[in-house]
C-alpha cells in the first residue's frame, strides 16, 4: 500500500526529529501526546461528518465505536475491547498489528519512548470535542517486547462546561 | 438562486462564517427634482425612507447610491451628510438609488449569536430530554434550517421554502469544513473561516444542491 508506506515513513521521521529536539524521552512522549491531542480535535469533526454515528450513551458503546468505527476508518485495523473495569468506566484496546511501528525497533538509548504515543493524543483530543474527558495510555508495546500493544482507555468525567444546546 | 446564505456558527456563539448567494434584491433608481416628495430619515446611520412611496420605492428601503455613486452609511462618496445634500436644492435635479438595506457584518454577528441564544432556549423548551435543537424555522419568503453537530457547531442555511434537499446539504457542508476548514493547519479552531478551498467547494454545493432540489412554478 503505497501511501500507507509513506505515512508510516513520515511518522517515524516526526519521531526521531522529536527525539533530536528534546534529547529525553519523556519531553518526546509529551510532544507527540500534544501533536496528537491537536489531530484529534479535528480529526473528530471528519469522523462524525463522515461516519455518521450519533452520540454514544455509555462508554462501552464509545469504545465500540472507536474499535470498530473509528480505527477501521484512520487505520485500517480493527483493535478488539478487553479488560473492562468492573464499574465500566477503563477498557483496553488490544492492536495485533499497529501500523505505525511496521519497520521500527526501538534503540535500548530510547527505552521510555512511547513510539507511539500520538494515538492517545488523538484519542484524548477527539472524546473532549465530544465533552468526554478521558486518559488514555500504552501498558503494553511490542516495541518492547510485549506479544500485543494495549492502549488503557480510562473514563474520567464528562465534561459539562460549553455544552451543545440540547445535551444537558 | 433559490439557496440565500449560509451561516456557521461556532460553540460559543460567534459568526465564523457567512456567505450570500442571492441576487440583489428589487431596486429603484429615479431621477428626483427639488422638492424631493420622499420624506427621508436617519436611522442607525443609513438614510430611510419614512414616508411617501412610487415606482418601486417603499418606506423602509435606504439610500444606496446618489447619482450612481454608492453611499457610505449617511454620507456621499465624498463625506457630505446625505440628508444635507438633499436638503440643498442646488444640487438637484438628483438621481437616488433606493433599495432595501443590506445587512452590515456587526448585525449579521448579533444574529447569529441571538440564534445561538434561541437554539439553547428551543433546547430547555422541549420536554424530553436531548432534543435536536431548532431544526426549521419557517417564514413565507424563506426557510431557515439548522444542523447542529455533536461538537456544537451549527450549520445554518436558508433558502426558497421550495427547496428541497437542504438536509444532505447541511451535512455536505459539514464534510466541507472538516475538510477544506479543518484540515488547514493555519486555520485556527473556532476562528473565522477564510480558506479560499472552503468558499469554493461550499458554492459549488451549493450549486449542485440547487441544481438538484425541487423548485416551484416559475424559477
Amino acid at each position: 500500500m503505497g501511501s500507507q508506506w509513506l505515512f508510516t515513513l513520515t511518522y517515524g521521521a516526526l519521531v526521531t526529529q522529536l527525539c533530536k529536539d528534546y534529547e529525553n524521552d519523556e519531553d518526546v512522549n509529551k510532544q507527540l501526546d500534544k501533536m496528537g491531542y491537536n489531530i484529534g480535535v479535528r480529526l473528530i469533526e471528519d469522523f462524525l461528518a463522515r461516519s455518521n454515528v450519533g452520540r454514544c450513551h455509555d462508554f462501552r458503546e464509545t469504545a465500540d465505536v472507536i474499535a470498530k468505527v473509528a480505527f477501521k476508518m484512520y487505520l485500517g485495523i480493527t483493535p478488539s475491547i478487553t479488560n473492562w473495569s468492573p464499574a465500566g468506566d477503563e477498557f483496553s484496546l488490544i492492536l495485533e498489528n499497529n501500523p505505525l511501528v511496521d519497520f521500527v525497533e526501538l534503540p535500548d538509548n530510547h527505552s521510555s519512548l512511547i513510539y507511539s504515543n500520538l494515538l492517545c493524543g488523538v484519542l484524548r483530543g477527539a472524546l473532549e470535542m465530544v465533552q468526554m474527558a478521558v486518559e488514555a495510555k500504552f501498558v503494553q508495546d511490542t516495541l518492547k517486547g510485549d506479544g500485543v500493544t494495549e492502549i488503557r482507555m480510562r473514563f474520567i468525567r464528562r465534561i459539562e462546561d460549553n455544552l451543545p444546546a440540547g445535551e444537558e | 438562486m433559490a439557496i440565500f446564505s449560509v451561516y456557521v456558527v461556532n460553540k460559543a456563539g460567534g459568526l465564523i462564517y457567512q456567505l450570500d448567494s442571492y441576487a440583489p434584491r428589487a431596486e429603484a433608481e429615479k431621477t428626483f427634482s427639488y422638492p424631493l416628495d420622499l420624506l427621508l430619515k436617519l436611522h442607525d446611520e443609513r438614510v430611510l425612507v419614512a414616508f411617501g412611496q412610487r415606482d418601486g420605492i417603499r418606506v423602509g428601503h435606504a439610500v444606496l447610491a446618489i447619482n450612481g455613486m454608492d453611499v457610505n452609511g449617511k454620507y456621499t462618496a465624498d463625506g457630505k451628510e446625505v440628508l444635507e445634500y438633499l436638503g440643498n436644492p442646488a444640487n438637484y435635479p438628483v438621481s437616488i438609488r433606493f433599495g432595501r438595506p443590506r445587512l452590515t457584518s456587526n448585525e449579521k454577528l448579533m444574529l447569529a449569536s441571538m440564534f445561538h441564544s434561541l437554539f439553547a432556549i428551543g433546547s430547555q423548551l422541549s420536554p424530553e430530554q436531548g432534543s435536536s435543537g431548532i431544526e426549521m424555522l419557517e417564514t413565507d419568503t424563506f426557510k431557515l434550517h439548522c444542523y447542529q453537530t455533536l461538537t456544537g457547531i451549527k450549520f445554518v442555511v436558508l433558502a426558497d421554502p421550495r427547496q428541497a434537499g437542504i438536509d444532505s446539504l447541511l451535512r455536505k457542508i459539514y464534510e466541507i469544513y472538516s475538510d477544506f476548514a479543518l484540515k488547514n493547519p493555519f486555520y485556527s479552531l473556532e476562528m473565522p473561516i477564510r480558506c479560499e478551498l472552503f468558499d469554493q467547494n461550499l458554492k459549488l454545493a451549493l450549486e449542485v444542491a440547487e441544481k438538484a432540489g425541487t423548485f416551484g412554478p416559475g424559477s
